[in-house]
């Protein structure tokens, strides 16, 4: 069975590490924050300004002048602390946040990703996303393996306009779990119930599988 | 102590004029100069270039300006959530320009520091990096960016005094500080004005020299976009 958003995000949530700062993207990565260990310390960064965010307020204790970046209201942790947009990005790029965990339109194997565009339809823009790719050594990508005619997101090339280049080095898919190394996708896990010939066929970039290919744990 | 206060809204956007360009700080509606882009609408200023991440939504915000078609150009990171601006952007009504994020927080940010320009890794290898000059540090590949230029520099803070002094509140602050005293001249509206010797100098986000006007705003809306919460158990 391939996995449900929530799984993705709950099977990403194990790359969360004790001490990280981590930057969490709208969308799959989002839900990330519900599913990491209750026994480690970990702050989450959104880059309209806050270190130490929290869950969403309770009825009635919303303040309009706390929202992440998805612009939904938020809480403040203890021990959270607010900054201006340029010291948001000076955080980012100067590669002192440790994780970074971002949707994506497609990957190609060589690590590029497009995530902001499709020509000829609305067009809302990078965001932050372009900061946070081009400097995050340590990127994870959510996204779909496949698009919804069935078509491969993993590709050879990306076809639509570029976030970064050269810059995700693993990706969670409904599938699998995946690394790219040396231009190609290889092949981690597989998601419970997901053969590898599923994944392969999947793939339209090149896919390396070594060994034993377990499935993942949750 | 040097002064900065004005009267009013009016006061405070004073030599305002078509086809100039104008920063305004806001994340989102979150922490935008409501009282100053309803008197830009009042004024029904024409053909204004508007540096903001974001352009609100269609009933607020910037989208009170692009509702009356009173902005050529937007440059901005993210556009999303505004029918009327997709609908000027398509059809070419509208000018549009998407920079990534952080490369608008330092564009302004240089502007104020007096930085001519700087290097970012931000979208190189993209269409972002197009016809600009790149060069490697550090075995990495970056891209030159401009500081903006602006007229008027137009933000919000929570708290300020007479001396132009401000503190924010909450993820209200973001592009707010960058913008101070990155425009020609930087108008900021708060909630609460005091008089000078009531804020604590340690406590101070943005010090008076980089503010020319500033005036204590009216009835804030401070609508939020996404109201998200969790039920009490």
């Amino acid at each position: 069975m391939a996995l449900s958003k929530e799984q993705i995000a709950q099977r990403i949530a194990k790359e969360v590490k004790d001490r990280y700062y981590v930057n969490l993207g709208i969308g799959i990565p989002t839900l990330v924050a519900n599913f990491v260990q209750n026994d480690i310390s970990v702050e989450f960064q959104s880059e309209n300004g806050i270190l130490g965010m929290g869950p969403f307020p309770f009825e009635g204790e919303e303040d309009p002048d706390l929202i992440n970046a998805g612009k939904q209201t938020i809480t403040a942790l203890p021990g959270a602390s607010f900054f201006d947009s340029a010291m948001s990005f000076g955080m980012i790029r100067g590669q002192h946040v440790d994780l970074t965990i971002l949707g994506a339109m497609e990957v190609s194997q060589n690590g590029d990703i497009a995530n902001w565009k499709i020509p000829g339809k609305m067009v809302k823009g990078m965001g932050g996303a372009m900061d946070l790719v081009a400097s995050a050594e340590n990127i994870i990508v959510a996204m779909m393996h496949t698009n919804r005619e069935g078509e491969s997101k993993l590709l050879k090339e990306c076809s639509l306009p570029l976030t970064g280049v050269k810059c995700v080095k693993k990706i969670v898919t409904n599938l699998a779990v995946l690394e790219i190394i040396d231009g190609k996708f290889h092949l981690l896990e597989r998601a419970p119930g997901v053969s590898v010939e599923e994944i392969q066929k999947a793939t339209e970039g090149d896919l390396v599988v070594k060994g034993d290919i377990l499935e993942m744990k949750f | 102590m040097i002064k900065k206060t004005v009267a009013n809204v009016r006061e405070a956007c004073e030599g305002i004029a078509d086809d100039m360009t104008f920063m305004l700080g806001g994340f989102g509606l979150c922490g935008i100069p409501e009282n100053i882009i309803l008197e830009l609408v009042r004024r029904n200023i024409q053909n204004v270039t508007c540096i903001s991440n974001n352009a609100g939504v269609d009933d607020f915000g910037l989208g009170l300006l692009l509702k009356k078609h009173q902005i050529k150009k937007m440059i901005s990171s993210y556009v999303g959530e505004n029918a009327e601006f997709e609908r000027q952007m398509l059809s070419g009504e509208m000018e549009v320009e998407l920079i990534p994020q952080g490369t608008l927080a330092q564009r302004c940010e240089a502007a104020r520091s007096g930085i001519p320009a700087f290097f970012t890794p931000a979208g190189y290898g993209t269409e972002v990096a197009e016809g600009k000059e790149t060069r490697e540090f550090h075995g990495k590949m970056h891209v030159m960016e401009k500081a903006f230029e602006a007229d008027f520099s137009f933000v919000k803070a929570w708290k300020g005094d007479e001396a132009g002094n401000l503190i924010f509140k909450g993820t209200a602050r973001n592009f707010n500080p960058a913008m101070c005293g990155a425009g020609k001249i930087t108008v900021a509206e708060v909630e609460e004005l005091v008089p000078a010797g009531e804020l604590d100098p340690n406590q101070i986000h943005i010090p008076g020299i980089f503010i020319q006007r500033i005036f204590q705003g009216e009835k804030y809306e401070k609508r939020i976009e996404q109201l998200t919460v969790r039920k009490r158990n």
